[in-house]
């Protein structure tokens, strides 16, 4: 039937690896000038400048006001935004290689609520010593809140074969954590209840670079180790015992993935609370635009396709409302949801031919 | 020096005990395979075809015993070696997103690509020449999951030889195919094992291909083996129907064909046959569950064959020599007993004219006197 001459999928990955470049350098163009303050483009590129040529004068009293909302505001919530963006992206790719199951995502399957519970317990418990270890504890306890969920979700895959009761098992786990969390609520004093809550909307504002360096250190690596497991990672594809009868390690390659996908989703929701469908809809739409599921392709492309989503989605919960924020994931949401919606009808339409 | 070589054992399984969590589900398994040669499990559904399989590719742990490759025992190969020596086609159905046929036979090269499988011009060319033994170039850019089964059933085989190895293991890699997928698929197997000595270990369902396929065969029953040999060995000394355990219908090791279960009782009608013109109306008498009988046949007619197993009484003569009086007086019995007579429409020669007598004989008798399949209607 398709007999069309389709481009070759390298020229095609870079085709799209452009266009996302290109939607990405739009994307931080608009983010950077629209605002409370609009700020025109070339006013952007001489206070640019002026930051390179005269690094030093990084002293927020001698700067003027724009170049402060640029350097202080802007830029890193704009970064953060992207790199947590693609992280989210890349940790539901690995989720959904290893559950071989495309709606697979940190957020369906419970793991950012998961994370969210430990998280909600270190900072109403442990809310002194936080305030002194900052977001490393933080990234700790919703690693661990990820894997604890996680491991829960994969006893539960070894009896449920079929894709969308996993799903429902996800959801469910999701709920019962977000109970847990709900009521260690009551035991909390009101201070850590307004902190609690303000982070789990999930919402890039108030971000500074330490945070942009905190997430860089933890997901760059990361990611960069994921796209050198894409080998095994394709292998996996035709199930584990192909997988096992080409030569993979099963047990330490599905460890990899897990610890992998799971620092990944806790990075983020540790530094910004958690942020729904990013992880399923990124990877979907992805492949759809790659017309592959190379991991090789795969990796790449969806980082950059989830830093231009959630870059675009923190601009339009900046700005639609603006003075207000609207959390992030009600923005993720209204267009990530969609996407997974029109996923699955599309699958059943599929399954029947 | 061609010859020494064939006799080496390539593949040997010594006390083998296969099962799951520990306890052994079939003990004592021996096999010797020379290079080259193809084994193929038979057995009734369950009886552990899949387990011996899945214990000698690693897949399960085994309980007991050795698997050797080119004399080497493979228990602690590392997965890399293992996968360069063997490799399977699983029962289990592959459902790989966006992936060409292509790129599931490249999978293949898994075992020789670098850390990033990236494929070199070289494994590119033997990803071709894989598709090319299956005959599925024209299919190789199309997406798998649009594939029928027989086109994907080859994919996976293609992608089994693209890992260029010296043993396969398949598990039942016929089921879900067409017959004239079935024979392609075991030619092409045939045609590796032969020419670049492959190995092939492999279930399957279909005994009369096992038995063409084959260079051994190896029944799987109970907790034991309960034969294994060369084809005509095996089937000589295990009768089919004990191994699956059949008490209806039979199997015919000539013709390896199997038939449904005969119809018993006083046999109606009588068919006057021969020459192979006796078998569509056995197989119409049994579709309508009709008891019959037949004869006169020479033991080396083909009506022989199925009359043996289908008519309620089938009278036989030695081939070769005329048949005596006392045969034509035995079914000039059983005809008289019949409500009806068919005349198959043997050609008549003088061997066998004894079966123009049975027809006049029945004519003389005011017996109905059938020649069409059609006019059985209603008998």
């Amino acid at each position: 039937m398709k007999k069309r001459n389709e481009m070759p999928r390298g020229l095609r990955f870079t085709f799209v690896m452009v266009i996302l470049l290109l939607l990405l350098l739009v994307a931080l163009i608009l983010n950077i000038t629209i605002g409370s303050a609009n700020i025109p483009a070339e006013r952007v590129v001489s206070s640019l400048l002026e930051f390179i040529m005269n690094p030093s004068g990084n002293d927020a009293a001698n700067l003027p006001t724009e170049s402060i909302i640029l350097f202080n505001i802007r830029l890193p919530r704009m970064l953060l935004a992207g790199i947590l963006g693609g992280a989210l992206a890349v940790s539901g790719f690995l989720l959904q290689n290893f559950f071989r199951n495309p709606i697979a995502g940190p957020f369906v399957l419970g793991i950012s609520s998961g994370a969210k519970m430990v998280v909600g317990i270190t900072m109403i418990f442990l809310s002194d010593i936080l305030s002194k270890a900052g977001p490393w504890l933080l990234i700790a306890a919703a690693f661990m809140g990820s894997l604890i969920i996680t491991a829960v979700v994969m006893i539960f895959s070894q009896k449920v074969k079929n894709m969308s009761l996993l799903l429902v098992v996800g959801i469910m786990v999701g709920y019962i954590c977000s109970a847990v969390t709900d009521l260690c609520v009551t035991f909390a004093s009101e201070q850590d209840i307004v902190n609690l809550t303000h982070w789990s909307m999930g919402t890039f504002s108030g971000t500074d670079w330490e945070n942009v360096r905190t997430a860089a250190i933890v997901c760059i690596p990361v990611i960069i180790a994921v796209w050198l497991m894409s080998k095994p990672m394709g292998a996996y594809a035709l199930g584990e015992n192909y997988a096992k009868s080409m030569g993979i390690r099963i047990k330490p390659f599905r460890l990899a993935l897990i610890l992998l996908s799971s620092m990944l989703s806790a990075c983020v929701t540790a530094l910004v609370g958690p942020i729904s469908f990013v992880g399923i809809a990124v990877p979907h739409i992805t492949r759809t635009l790659l017309k592959s599921s190379k991991p090789a392709f795969v990796i790449p492309a969806s980082f950059l396709c989830g830093a231009v989503f959630c870059v675009m989605c923190d601009l339009i919960a900046r700005t639609a409302l603006a003075p207000a924020d609207i959390n992030i994931s009600t923005v993720t949401s209204v267009f990530g949801a969609p996407v997974v919606i029109w996923m699955i009808a599309n699958r059943r339409k599929n399954e029947a031919v | 020096m061609n010859a020494e070589r064939s006799k080496k054992l390539y593949f040997e399984a010594h006390e083998l005990a296969v099962g799951y969590n520990g306890s052994a589900l079939i003990h004592d398994i021996e096999i010797s395979l020379e290079k080259g040669s193809i084994l193929t499990l038979i057995g009734p559904n369950g009886s552990g075809k899949s387990t011996i399989l899945k214990t000698i590719t690693k897949q399960l742990d085994r309980i007991k015993g050795s698997v050797l490759i080119d004399g080497q025992e493979i228990l602690n190969w590392q997965p890399k070696q293992m996968a360069r020596k063997a490799a399977v086609v699983l029962t289990e159905r592959i459902k790989p997103e966006l992936m060409t046929a292509w790129d599931v036979v490249a999978l293949g090269r898994y075992p020789y690509t670098n850390m990033l499988g990236m494929l070199t011009p070289e494994d590119k060319e033997i990803v071709r020449e894989s598709l090319e033994k299956v005959n599925a170039l024209d299919i190789a850019a199309q997406e798998f999951l649009t594939l029928s089964d027989g086109q994907k059933q080859r994919i996976v085989l293609a992608r089994a030889i693209c890992q260029r190895p010296e043993i396969i293991i398949l598990d039942e890699p016929t089921a879900f195919l067409d017959i004239w997928h079935k024979t392609e698929l075991l030619d092409i197997l045939r045609e590796m094992a032969h020419e670049q000595e492959i190995t092939v270990i492999m279930s399957l369902h279909e005994i009369d291909l096992a038995a063409k396929v084959s260079d051994y065969l190896m029944c799987v029953k109970g907790d034991r083996i309960a034969a294994f040999g060369s084809p005509e060995e095996v089937l000589k000394t295990l009768p089919i129907e004990e191994l699956y355990g059949m008490d209806s219908g039979s199997y015919n090791v000539l013709f390896g064909s199997v038939e449904l279960k005969k119809t018993e009782g006083m046999a109606r009608v009588f068919v006057v046959a021969g020459n192979g013109c006796g078998i569509p109306f056995y197989r119409a008498l049994q579709r309508k569950k009709i008891p019959f009988s037949t004869g006169i046949l020479f033991e080396n007619d083909t009506d022989t064959q199925v009359a043996t197993k289908l008519a309620v009484e089938a009278f036989i003569t030695p081939a070769f020599e005329l048949p005596g009086d006392e045969i034509y007086r035995a079914a000039v019995k059983a005809l008289e007993k019949c409500d009806v007579v068919v005349d198959a429409g043997t050609p008549k020669g003088s061997l066998n004219e004894m079966n123009s007598r049975l027809i006049a004989h029945a004519r003389d008798r005011a017996m109905r006197v059938l020649n069409e399949i059609c006019e059985l209607e209603g008998v």
